[in-house]
């Protein structure tokens, strides 16, 4: 049963032991502030003393969330109004995009989770949650030329206690993330799930680093579909940026990892280079018929040639971001998509499970590797040698059982 | 004179009055609670419930498979070589020992001037090291392979601070470290110069603890203090972007989870706590009634699925992060677990605790098995207790090969 107008003032007089226009007054500032909002006109935020439905919105968030949830909202309304945002919306949009880049998969991601969910809803509850949203980014954000309820003249700091906010979904959606995540690495994680062809901790063999090390010429299958997981995998991976770059060389923007690197230089390296490597940079990326140009829009151009007059370590920050994400969203996708990528996976390898022995004195000798410490060259990892099998008497090999397997009855 | 006959009166009514005010209390009190629980209704699901319908993990039982001896004292910290093998420890004495924890061959070892090391880590070339303690500052030392070279003889005092070192952390390089004292600030260095390039002021009390966002624009740390904050930072403004506190007392560790979208924290409360940085608040609590001593350190598995905690008991609890279940528990410490990290690709996780020894530990299973010929065949597979041999192995759960001699056999 929802709560009529006539039923809010009603409460109102009895719970404040108000008049009837005292009541109505404080009833229609609860609405214009968004307590409870009308699911008749819900551009109209009065209280009317009649059987108009309306409805409580629900607790409030901290900043953060609001920042998301506004941009989610704006995300939906463009997907489904295919980008035709009002001025002002779109203005908001681009700001709050600047503002969460970072996270933006994930906006797009939950705006597109909430409104096949929507789909899904029975009418009545889909009209409620749609008024209710409505009337919340109305107050919220008025368009230009409407009274902002909200102003509250100076920012202080506890003026977010006045939001109220539609939390609903939003947190739930985040657990599902953890969900697919953790589904996404299971296979993975060595503790979990085990490693081929051996856990080198439990088997004493060191196979698995092996053939895990960077300068390989085969990867193994998991390592090559990891770095389908996000841009970061394979960034992270040297072999995997080894292999983007060649793609990259192919389609005539290697330019932009390059880029990308030497930032990351400037960022990670010494303080007393970085005149020197912003120098090299500029002369390669940046200036006017570089011999690698890269393409960064003007704003982000012109705010970085001004800060390279007096270079600091995070000059070159904005354009970094800029460049990543333009491979993010353009080339690393072609990639997966690309054959370069399709046959370094289908050639990967998948290592054989050893076979083990049970018993603890059949360890192998365990060999040492060489210090990171020291230029080495690669040596040579020793094969193991095989323990006195004769001796004993109850030798059986067993393979590597699943840790998740239940108990099985032998009858 | 008059007053007489009207104090008992008096006297009624102050009763009636009192009993009136402890009624009006309880129903205060009832009235506060239904709101709780009414409002803990409005509030969105929890995580076990969105993670209900994953499978279950089972029991895991987890072994120690190398245990590193050599330290002379308590061991307060230890951090993995990106090597995947080796590791670096410290310890109340001022010992700093590298390891290659595979081998247990101990590689390195230096003096500290000072007594409780707190801190260390790896550079992630894995040519040096860096610690600190007592003497309030980030020293690195260069590894040299001249087994003669002094390694002191190398040191670069980095970092300074006006009271302990926590906790120490190289960035993406071996050219910026990051730490927390007991001063209550963490801090940025340069390598090279010595020079400070960022501090982050905002704890309002000793800060024991950081971990670095593995996040894709890699510029926001988190850190943990005895004021029962964790506070988020901007490494390039040094401004705390979030703070949570939660907590019931100090927290000792926090760890980002893989994806960077969360972290883990563990505290003196005896609870390990998880917190969504884009829900911005806790939305996993890991504890028992069975647990009361605290949590010196946590690290996530690969898939993030597991949390490990290091106890003040000794003790090792293992948690479902999606279930909010302990999994496991793994004793095998004589004194307080300190220190706790999963190795750099997962296939393992390193203890350090105050009975002076360092433990790299993995799962296993149990299993039992049955002779049958030379060369047996068949196995019957069950977890259980480590040294704890399953107890009913009657012939009631092996009808069929109940005239054959039964062993127990364990994974190695």
């Amino acid at each position: 049963m929802l709560p009529k107008g006539r039923d809010i003032i009603d409460w109102l007089i009895q719970k404040y032991n108000v008049s009837e226009e005292e009541s109505l007054h404080v009833g229609g500032m609860l609405v214009k502030y968004g307590y409870i909002y009308p699911l008749k006109e819900p551009r109209s935020l009065v209280l009317r003393p009649d059987e108009s439905p309306y409805r409580f919105q629900v607790s409030r968030s901290s900043p953060i969330q609001y920042v998301y949830l506004d941009t989610i909202y704006l995300a939906k309304k463009n997907i489904r109004k295919q980008g035709e945002l009002m001025e002002y919306e779109k203005e908001r949009y681009s700001v709050l995009h600047k503002r969460i880049n970072h996270t933006w998969d994930f906006v797009v991601m939950q705006a597109r989770e909430q409104l096949r969910a929507s789909k899904q809803r029975r009418k009545a509850d889909r009209i409620v949650l749609e008024c209710q949203e409505q009337a919340y980014w109305l107050i919220n954000r008025p368009p230009p030329g409407v009274h902002n309820v909200l102003d509250v003249g100076l920012e202080r700091p506890n003026n977010f206690s006045a939001r109220v906010t539609l939390v609903s979904g939003f947190i739930a959606f985040i657990y599902f993330l953890f969900v697919k995540y953790s589904e996404q690495y299971l296979n993975h994680d060595p503790i979990m799930q085990g490693c081929l062809p051996s856990n080198p901790w439990i088997s004493d063999d060191t196979a698995h680093w092996t053939m895990n090390a960077d300068m390989v010429p085969t990867p193994t299958r998991l390592r090559v579909e990891r770095w389908s997981f996000s841009f970061m995998e394979l960034l992270e991976d040297s072999m995997g940026r080894r292999e983007f770059m060649t793609y990259l060389e192919k389609e005539f923007s290697a330019e932009n990892l390059c880029f990308w690197q030497a930032c990351e230089d400037v960022r990670h390296g010494e303080s007393s280079r970085i005149v020197e490597k912003v120098e090299d940079i500029y002369k390669n990326f940046l200036a006017p018929g570089a011999a690698r140009w890269v393409n960064i829009d003007s704003k982000t151009m012109d705010k970085t040639l001004e800060g390279i007059r007096h270079p600091h370590r995070f000059v070159m920050d904005d354009a970094q971001m800029h460049i990543y994400f333009l491979m993010k969203k353009d080339s690393y996708p072609r990639y997966l998509k690309s054959d370069l990528y399709k046959n370094m996976l289908a050639k990967a390898i998948v290592p054989q499970e050893t076979k083990k022995s049970v018993f603890p004195f059949m360890r192998r000798q365990r060999h040492s590797s060489p210090s990171p410490a020291q230029a080495a060259t690669q040596a040579e990892d020793g094969q193991a040698k095989g323990a006195g099998q004769a001796d004993i008497d109850r030798i059986f090999v067993i393979t590597e059982i699943n840790r998740r397997t239940q108990l099985r009855c032998l009858s | 004179v008059q007053r007489s006959p009207l104090i008992p009166e008096m006297a009624t009514q102050e009763v009636q009055l009192n009993e009136t005010l402890a009624h009006l209390k309880t129903e205060s009190e009832t009235l506060k609670s239904k709101l709780e629980e009414e409002r803990a209704k409005l509030h969105d699901v929890e995580l076990h419930q969105v993670a209900e319908k994953v499978e279950g993990l089972g029991q895991f039982v987890m072994k120690t498979r190398r245990t590193l001896k050599g330290h002379g004292n308590k061991v307060l910290c230890m951090d993995w070589c990106k090597d995947k093998r080796r590791i670096v420890s410290s310890s109340q004495d001022g010992k700093v020992i590298v390891w290659d924890a595979f081998t247990t061959n101990k590689e390195h070892a230096v003096t500290m001037p000072c007594t409780w090391v707190m801190a260390c880590a790896y550079a992630p070339s894995g040519c040096a090291v860096a610690c600190g303690g007592l003497d309030n500052k980030c020293s690195v030392y260069p590894l040299s392979l001249d087994k003669n070279e002094n390694l002191a003889a190398k040191k670069k005092s980095v970092a300074m601070h006006t009271n302990y070192l926590s906790a120490c952390s190289f960035t993406n390089s071996d050219m910026q470290i990051l730490t927390s004292s007991g001063d209550g600030t963490c801090a940025l260095w340069d390598v090279e110069s010595g020079q400070l390039l960022q501090s982050f002021h905002g704890h309002a009390a000793d800060v024991l603890c950081l971990d670095l966002a593995p996040s894709e624009t890699g510029n926001t740390f988190v850190s943990g203090g005895c004021d029962k904050k964790a506070n988020v930072w901007d490494m390039r403004s040094g401004q705390c972007i979030q703070s949570f506190e939660t907590h019931e007392s100090d927290i000792n560790s926090v760890r980002y989870y893989p994806s960077g979208d969360a972290f883990a924290s563990g505290s003196d409360d005896a609870t390990c706590r998880l917190y969504d940085l884009r829900a911005d608040r806790e939305v996993a609590i890991y504890s028992k009634e069975s647990i009361i001593f605290g949590v010196s350190s946590v690290d996530f598995s690969l898939s993030g699925r597991l949390l490990f905690g290091g106890y003040n008991d000794y003790t090792i609890n293992v948690w479902d992060v999606l279930k909010g279940t302990r999994v496991s528990i793994l004793f095998g410490h004589e004194n307080r677990v300190s220190t706790l990290r999963v190795s750099p690709d997962g296939t393992a996780f390193s203890t350090g605790s105050w009975d002076h020894t360092l433990r790299v530990c993995d799962d296993c299973y149990f299993f039992i098995g049955i002779k049958y010929n030379q060369n047996l065949c068949t196995f019957n597979f069950t977890p259980c207790a480590p040294d704890k041999p399953p107890l009913s192995l009657t012939a009631t759960h092996l009808p069929k090969y109940s005239n054959l001699k039964k062993h127990i056999y364990r994974s190695t």
